[in-house]
């Protein structure tokens, strides 16, 4: 883990509210497990703000958010140019040897970024994952094509029936259970995670500092609390509690 | 050459910075990231008999130069803090340590000082009286001088190290509370615990913390707590741990201006996990530019 001052190359909004910054780190190439996270620092912020990364390209480090307040605010109006506090990577990503040859790799909104690093990792190691990305609405969609660019098998569900299938991520899935990595909203979660038979999932949580010493992100699961900071975000299926 | 030890009831540290209990765990995340033998002392995370969860998510809000947390004590418990962690902090860190105990009874506190005394990593014991996020037990020992002096009594009759008492800034007067502890045989003081905060959700219309209350730290409680720490250092005749809002070297000097012994860095390590660090590097350079050459010369100066 570095704590780096990092400079912005680009920040700009996908669609409503949703944007895409890539930094650069200082010391060449960066490295991160899919499914890791950063914590970055805005100023006038006490807090870091957790996000998860999108994509690492050599030394560039790609970041998907959502404005939810003044924070991602105040991030989504700095400039190529300026510079921003990282402290990257954190938490225990996806483990992409322990699964099949043909995974199920889910995304829900703000869950679908860490999948597109995921999945180009799972391509990379000679996986054919299948892709399920469920949004709200189509004026929400982000990153759809790109997953389509890597050439994997790409489904996308929408809530509203406004692109895709109507519905949510799990009406896309095939009778079988298959293995999953599964990054979304608590409640997708739970609904892939009741129709899967093993797998990855990434939880989100309102963090303190993001490295395990502030027990501010404590989540019970089978084998005692874990931090999703430290631990996590991302857990074996066998060993969460619903 | 500037001499940066200070003496805490005969426990010499090499400098005044201490990461304060509940923001550094067992070390472990932080030695990671740098060698953390040079922080003069560490107070672990305040541990109790058994072992506690703590309270629901969230526990952590966000405020203007601080924080709100009500993470409630998660701790593992007196024997695994004994068994595990002690021995796993021995291994990178090998000064002595500030052993941070809780209960909810006068008992509990003498197990946890009775098993902390017996520990030979441990240099001084700190009895955290003033949890905001402990619904039984921690801060009501800290509230009513009574309590507070007894409960100190029957600390000190099973330690034979230091015995330093954790307050609450959330009483009328807290140096009545630390004349009790002093009265009660207290080797020292620690304070400011956190203040109790709130913050609502004005979308939800609920508060953000499902306690609904925690304990607020970060920059914006420093001139409270440096208040606090000014008048309990002269309203006692025992040496005082002052914490509360530090992040810099310059705010240690002035915890020490106002007549602190040590000084404890809290919230600052969360958002900053290299601060400590910073602060015991910045540390000679701050005294050399103000013709400080000990912190004797400047303590309780003010």
């Amino acid at each position: 883990m570095n704590d780096s001052i990092l400079g912005i190359s680009r920040n700009e909004e996908l669609c409503a509210g949703i944007y895409e910054m890539t930094v650069s780190s200082p010391d060449g190439e960066f490295s991160a497990a899919p499914g890791q996270f950063a914590e970055i620092r805005l100023r006038d912020y006490f807090l870091r703000r957790p996000i998860s990364i999108a994509d690492v390209c050599g030394e560039k480090i790609i970041f998907v958010y959502k404005v939810v307040g003044g924070g991602t605010d105040a991030m989504s109006k700095m400039k190529a140019g300026d510079s921003i506090g990282v402290m990257a990577p954190l938490g225990n990503g996806y483990d992409i040897a322990k699964a099949d040859d043909r995974p199920y790799v889910i995304g829900g909104g703000l869950g679908v970024p860490p999948m597109y690093y995921l999945t180009e990792k799972l391509i990379e190691s000679g996986r054919r994952p299948v892709v399920i990305l469920g949004y709200n609405t189509s004026s929400e969609m982000f990153y759809s094509d790109k997953f389509e660019k890597l050439g994997a098998d790409v489904s996308i569900t929408t809530a509203d029936g406004s692109c895709g299938l109507k519905g949510f991520v799990t009406d896309a899935f095939p009778p079988e259970r298959p293995y999953v990595f599964a990054c979304g909203p608590e409640p997708m979660l739970k609904a892939v995670y009741d129709i899967s038979s093993a797998g990855q999932f990434s939880f989100e949580a309102r963090m303190g500092c993001g490295f395990g010493a502030c027990m501010g992100c404590s989540r019970k699961m089978k084998d005692g609390y874990k931090r999703i900071c430290k631990e996590g975000p991302v857990f074996d299926r066998e060993d969460i509690l619903w | 050459m500037v001499d940066l030890r200070v003496d805490l009831s005969g426990m010499i540290l090499d400098n005044p910075v201490i990461p304060a209990s509940g923001t550094f765990g067992y070390g472990k995340e932080f030695a990671e990231l740098y060698d953390i033998n040079i922080l003069g002392s560490i107070s672990f995370k305040g541990t109790t008999v058994e072992e506690r969860y703590g309270n629901e998510l969230p526990r952590i809000a966000e405020c203007d130069a601080g924080m709100i947390n009500s993470v409630g004590l998660q701790n593992p418990g007196l024997r695994a803090v004994c068994c595990s962690e002690l021995p796993a902090l021995a291994e990178v860190y090998k000064k002595k340590v500030i052993a941070n105990i809780c209960g909810s009874s006068t008992d509990d506190y003498i197990a946890c000082a009775e098993a902390m005394d017996a520990q030979d990593t441990v240099g001084l014991i700190e009895v955290n009286i003033s949890c905001p996020n402990v619904h039984c037990g921690g801060m009501a020992f800290g509230v009513d001088p009574r309590t507070a002096e007894k409960l100190t009594k029957a600390v000190k009759a099973v330690s034979s190290k230091p015995v330093y008492m954790k307050l609450s800034p959330n009483v009328t007067d807290i140096t009545e509370i630390a004349r009790a502890c002093e009265s009660g045989g207290a080797d020292g003081i620690s304070l400011i615990n956190t203040l109790l905060g709130m913050r609502i959700d004005i979308k939800s219309k609920k508060p953000v913390i499902a306690n609904k209350v925690g304990g607020f730290s970060g920059p914006a409680i420093f001139p409270v707590a440096l208040r606090m720490v000014w008048e309990t250092a002269h309203a006692v005749d025992i040496p005082v741990m002052g914490m509360g809002g530090v992040d810099s070297a310059d705010k240690v000097i002035e915890m020490i201006m106002a007549g602190a012994s040590a000084v404890q860095v809290g919230a600052a390590n969360l958002t900053d996990p290299f601060i400590c660090k910073k602060i015991i590097e910045e540390l000679p350079e701050r005294m050399e530019s103000l013709n400080i050459n000990n912190f004797d010369e400047i303590r309780g100066c003010v």
